[in-house]
């Protein structure tokens, strides 16, 4: 099922002009703090009544201003995990993931307990909201957005409040979700690296404005989207499939561009993984490098190269995927770089940290 | 108790206990309502409303009675109605001083459920939205079981305040014993005649001993209720 969001509102001093389709999988709304993405994502789910828009699933109009159709929160059918999880505190978690099955919904919703044992919740059932970390409030919130069987999921930011090693706990839960179930996943944040190794589509907001949208894989490639998307953490993704597990603590995976040794990954062969590499932690060189410490030489063709104060961008394709490296515009000069070259790019296996690899 | 208290003494705690029950459950769905309209709603005249509920805590409250008495007596100009109508009198009457003590103990129930009300973060009742459940729901599920502390605070409250209820009271409805005399009547009568402090001393200590026993009461129900929606 696709969702199609057009809208304009305007609020003190501030425009909202958005435009975009998110498609079945986990679309990322991207943008720094302020850019407008509560605010979409709020008119989504009803809470903000934009001025103009429409914004429309495959077989319902959830608003559309020009008939005055504006279907109220509760009759949306959406899933919402909020930043702040917003667990009702007098009810048992039990209770909480349960709240939405009160309410006249289809009732071939997803399995009470599936969904327990996806999140891990099982043990948690009989506390109250007060008793939970963090991430086991993050949890029991998209647990109960789930549980009421919504056409929609909306998350927005739902691990802003947690610590690095809480969040690599519960990606994985969302990258089930997106692999796993049928529901289009609207999902805010402000963190490339995790919207890279979520988002199948993204849409970059700036100021208000959805500059661009499309599928993840190729914005995140694209050297022009590079500053608008932040230089230090611009990357692209490359997939790549396990083959082996080393003795040396390394795996070894078989990438479009040659085998690759990356730090262990506790995945059996065979997994088919998504790989987020720097721009910046890609050296590029036009000979096959000899007696060099870094593992990862990746045989590719220069796409594209983008010149600016802060250095080239440089964009290469490795088999149907595409790699962006960042290099300084005296290396690329004097390596003589153009589009149609073929070219080495080098990676460090331990440049590529856990959290940049996600499942296909 | 009875063979300790007089049945004259006896028929004025009952009354007492009857009107105080009867004004705290007939207001408090009033008391609610008022109380979410004014934390909730911004409207225009919202500060007359605000001042109209109020207004029993600060005038006299013989003047308070008086004003029902204009309003509500046989010949007033809603109690003209309400006799013609549905054959229900006020004035003078023990339904009379139900109304009285509701009205007097009316804001103190409104403020506390008031301040309740603006405690409950609204972002819950919007997560509730979301999860499929109507406004109606949303207040039944959510805001009502969060308020539920300053409900029984208020009640409570109002309560305390309709027992000891004398002023508007007397206005009203007089003292009559048996019909329209209550606890505090009753220790202003006795107060009145020689050799009568014995019988009002008895019914002070009446009056101590279920203050006492409402405030318990309340406690012990709020704590537990506080401890549920605190999330522990």
């Amino acid at each position: 099922m696709t969702l199609s969001v057009a809208l304009n509102h305007q609020f003190p001093g501030f425009t909202l002009d958005v435009n975009f389709v998110a498609p079945p999988g986990l679309t990322a709304l991207f943008g720094r703090s302020g850019s407008g993405k509560t605010s979409v994502i709020n008119a989504v789910a009803g809470i903000l009544r934009p001025d103009q828009g429409r914004i429309s699933t495959a077989d319902t109009i959830l608003l559309d201003t020009s008939s005055a159709i504006n279907l109220p929160p509760h009759r949306r059918r959406l899933g919402y995990v909020f930043q702040d999880a917003r667990l009702f505190p007098h009810l048992t978690v039990q209770q909480n993931l349960s709240y939405g099955r009160w309410f006249a919904r289809p009732s071939n919703g997803p399995n009470f307990d599936d969904i327990v044992g996806l999140l891990g919740l099982q043990a948690l059932l009989q506390r109250r909201p007060g008793a939970l970390s963090g991430g086991e409030k993050s949890r029991v919130a998209i647990g109960r957005a789930l549980l009421s069987n919504p056409a929609l999921l909306l998350m927005d930011e739902p691990f802003a409040a947690l610590d690095d090693p809480r969040k690599a706990e519960l990606l994985p839960y969302i990258e089930t979700l997106r692999d796993q179930t049928q529901i289009p996943i609207l999902y805010v944040s402000h963190a490339l690296p995790e919207v890279a190794r979520l988002a199948t589509t993204l849409v970059v907001l700036d100021q208000g404005r959805s500059l661009h949208a499309g599928p993840a894989a190729d914005l995140l490639a694209d050297p022009d989207l590079a500053p608008a998307l932040g230089l230090r953490d611009a990357g692209a993704m490359i997939s790549a499939e396990i083959t082996a597990q080393g003795p040396d603590g390394l795996t070894e995976l078989h990438s479009a561009g040659g085998p690759l040794w990356l730090p262990q990954i506790a995945s059996p062969p065979g997994t088919r993984l998504r790989i987020r590499i720097a721009a910046q932690d890609v050296i590029l060189s036009r000979q096959r490098p000899e007696g060099l410490s870094a593992l990862n030489i990746m045989h590719g063709q220069i796409t594209e190269i983008r010149l600016s104060d802060d250095g080239a961008l440089v964009q290469l394709a490795i088999g149907a995927e595409h790699l962006l490296a960042r290099i300084t515009q005296r290396s690329a000069t004097a390596l003589r770089l153009a589009p149609g070259d073929p070219i080495f790019a080098i990676v460090k296996s331990v440049a590529v940290a856990q959290k940049d690899i996600g499942k296909r | 108790m009875s063979d300790w208290l007089s049945p004259d003494e006896w028929r004025a705690v009952a009354l007492s206990l009857r009107v105080s029950l009867w004004a705290t459950a007939l207001s408090l769905p009033f008391g609610i309502a008022v109380a979410h309209v004014l934390a909730r709603r911004d409207f225009w005249g919202k500060q007359a409303l605000n001042g109209l509920v109020h207004l029993p805590l600060i005038l006299p409250p013989v003047v308070t009675g008086y004003l029902l008495l204009l309003a509500f007596g046989r010949k007033g100009f809603i109690g003209q109605y309400l006799d013609q109508w549905f054959g229900l009198v006020l004035a003078f009457k023990w339904t009379g001083a139900v109304l009285a003590a509701a009205v007097m103990a009316f804001p103190l129930m409104v403020r506390a459920i008031r301040l309740s009300f603006e405690a409950v973060d609204p972002k819950l009742e919007q997560a509730a939205g979301t999860l499929g459940a109507s406004p109606a729901w949303v207040f039944l599920t959510v805001t009502l079981p969060l308020i539920l502390p300053g409900v029984i605070a208020g009640a409570v409250l109002a309560f305390a305040k309709a027992m000891g209820e004398f002023g508007a009271t007397i206005t009203f409805v007089a003292n009559i014993p048996g019909q329209t005399q209550t606890l505090p009547s009753a220790i202003y009568t006795f107060l009145q005649v020689p050799g009568g402090d014995p019988q009002a001393f008895r019914l002070v200590l009446v009056s101590i001993a279920v203050a006492m026993a409402a405030l318990v009461v309340s406690e012990l129900l709020a704590s537990r209720v506080a401890r549920k929606v605190a999330g522990r």
